[in-house]
């Protein structure tokens, strides 16, 4: 933890992080109403009338618009990387676990997906089940979780025949339970370092599909605000500017922090920097 | 050689098979059989009609008769119809492939040539300040959405500044050939090739400058420095054609996120190629198109791996024993 913090990058982005929470959870007060209301006159530049950072072409506040978008990025990088994490989890885990002909499948399974192009299938995948919180979650589980059951499977296989893996095969305790309280915890280290990368991607993909207007139709989304902003950039170059710019920086933190981790538990790697 | 090659087909073949019958299930998961779709745009929904038409492109058969019809399809670059411009998907995809390709391929060629010379600079001299911009920089790529960068280009160098038009491909109402049409096209070409492959320069940059410095430490590398050989022929005969190794790796694995980034890049710039038919496509809810065009990117992809891997074959014939 103490190495984690001395990281300055990683401390910057703990803290933009934190920024970003507290704004996603007190949107409802510092705007309350609706983000998709009317607040003044369209296309007000940055300070005019009101408008801390402009209005769009139908007068709702850019500003309020990116308070209530951070819950959404936020809370759809969460739970779709923690699907992907699921999914991955479980294929990487009885890969690594039963090997043979299991082990084949479910990595010629992985690779598949990794070769199809994962953002084409997310939109496929939205598209068809119709925009909503849960399909865009969904589509965004669907097209990451590779890198997590490649992780997982190797993970396993290095811990498979480690001493204290045999030990408790030996004391004839069941498969399932060696896996699930002996090796598990053992593979948490990458797998949490992944999964921080993977909510900053999960929150990059998730913009990509609302800024297409695949975003779910009830929540306002800093990729909705760019798509809106896109067609009158030479009239309001801030409907688009300010929800990238906030888009970038929650990005930024997360990875920032992601690096941080990777160094903070994998010292061996980080020294050799 | 010839056997990896011909193992490397099987893959091939393999994996665009299992994405053919993923795509045919999709478009049975998808809302609004053909029939229905087409019943629905005549006017006439009453259910003989569309028993009628359910028989006639036999939607009434079992579901691996239909797979087995599809595939047969697909063989024959059948891809069904698009409901909004009643043409066959694949004449609207192999029309509009052209495009992609030149802005994938630009991009792409942009990506590598600058992404190595920045990280073969900034390896020659660690800790400079090319070195550290250029760590700051795929930090800062890393984090940026990709049509967000597009719009920024648009905003400062057509908008602010008016060097460059901002979006589709070529002058309108203009008939060019030859070397009037590259010239027409290329201003329209920079922006879009520009915002899709700067990701990429940074990614590759950064391999570039690890895997450049991991090698310059190696032995061979010591014995040719040794020997006598100038230091400009040591970087490019002994480190740099080492070091591409990971740099071509890398190229094929995102080779999908490439061409799935040019969906975006070509809505924010009007490309007229098949991620801006893909985009039309979703707002008009055209699900045979959106799937034609998943298709199409998927068999793209497994192409593009298959080049690299050859060029790797070329790059390090160490491979072939793997």
């Amino acid at each position: 933890m103490r190495a984690f913090w001395r990281n300055r990058g990683a401390a910057i982005g703990a803290i933009l992080l934190a920024f970003v929470f507290t704004l996603a959870a007190s949107a409802p007060l510092l705007f309350p109403g609706s983000p998709w209301d009317m607040a003044g006159a369209p296309f007000s530049p940055p300070g005019e009338d009101g408008f801390l950072l402009g209005s769009d072409s139908l007068g709702r506040d850019v500003a309020a618009g990116i308070a209530h978008g951070a819950f959404v990025s936020l809370l759809v990088g969460a739970v779709s990387t923690v699907a992907a994490l699921g999914i991955g989890v479980a294929i990487g885990a009885v890969a690594g676990t039963f090997g043979g002909w299991v082990d084949d499948a479910a990595m010629r399974f992985t690779e598949l997906f990794q070769t199809v192009p994962g953002f084409v299938l997310a939109v496929v995948l939205v598209a068809i089940f119709t925009p909503s919180l849960g399909s865009i979650v969904f589509a965004i589980a669907i097209v990451s979780w590779p890198p997590v059951a490649r992780v997982v499977r190797a993970e396993f296989l290095s811990l498979r025949s480690r001493e204290f893996v045999q030990a408790a095969e030996v004391l004839g305790r069941s498969r399932f339970s060696i896996v699930l309280r002996d090796i598990l915890p053992n593979a948490l280290g990458p797998i949490v370092v992944l999964a921080s990368l993977m909510v900053a991607g999960a929150i990059l993909l998730e913009a990509a599909l609302s800024f297409l207007g695949l975003g779910d139709p009830n929540r306002m989304s800093w990729g909705f605000m760019i798509g809106q902003g896109r067609s009158v950039i030479r009239l309001a170059w801030w409907m688009s500017v300010f929800p990238g710019l906030a888009l970038f920086l929650t990005v930024l933190a997360l990875n920032l922090v992601g690096e941080g981790l990777t160094d903070a538990l994998n010292p061996r790697v980080a020294r050799r920097r | 050689m010839i056997r990896f090659l011909l193992l490397r087909l099987v893959k091939m073949a393999a994996v665009v098979l299992a994405i053919v019958v993923i795509n045919f299930l999709l478009i049975h998961a998808a809302p609004g059989d053909p029939a229905s779709v087409i019943a629905g745009q005549s006017g006439a929904a009453d259910p003989k009609f569309l028993a009628q038409l359910r028989e006639q492109f036999g939607l009434d058969r079992p579901l691996h008769e239909q797979l087995w019809r599809y595939m047969r399809g697909v063989l024959t670059l059948d891809l069904g119809v698009s409901h909004r411009l009643q043409r066959p998907v694949a004449g609207l995809i192999l029309e509009r492939l052209p495009a992609t390709l030149l802005l994938t391929g630009a991009a792409f060629a942009f990506a590598v040539t600058a992404g190595i010379a920045l990280g073969a600079a900034a390896a020659r001299r660690v800790g400079s300040w090319a070195d550290s911009a250029i760590t700051v920089l795929a930090l800062g790529f890393y984090a940026t959405p990709i049509f967000w960068v597009g719009l920024m280009l648009v905003l400062v160098f057509s908008v602010w500044l008016n060097w460059l038009p901002s979006f589709g491909m070529g002058t309108v109402g203009t008939d060019l050939h030859g070397w009037a049409l590259v010239a027409d096209v290329l201003p329209y070409l920079v922006l879009p090739a520009l915002t899709l492959g700067l990701f990429y320069m940074a990614v590759y940059a950064r391999l570039t400058r690890a895997s450049m410095l991991e090698v310059a430490d190696q032995d061979f590398v010591r014995t040719a420095r040794a020997k006598g050989a100038p230091e400009g022929r040591i970087l490019r005969r002994h480190i740099l054609r080492n070091a591409l190794l990971p740099v071509i790796t890398f190229a094929g694995i995102q080779a999908g996120q490439l061409i799935g980034g040019s969906i975006l890049v070509e809505t924010v710039f009007a490309w007229p190629g098949i991620g801006r038919l893909a985009f039309e496509a979703l707002l008009a809810r055209d699900y045979q198109v959106l799937l034609g065009v998943f298709l199409c990117t998927s068999v793209l992809v497994v192409l593009f791996n298959l080049v690299t891997d050859l060029v790797y074959l070329v790059a390090d014939p160490r491979m072939e024993a793997a």
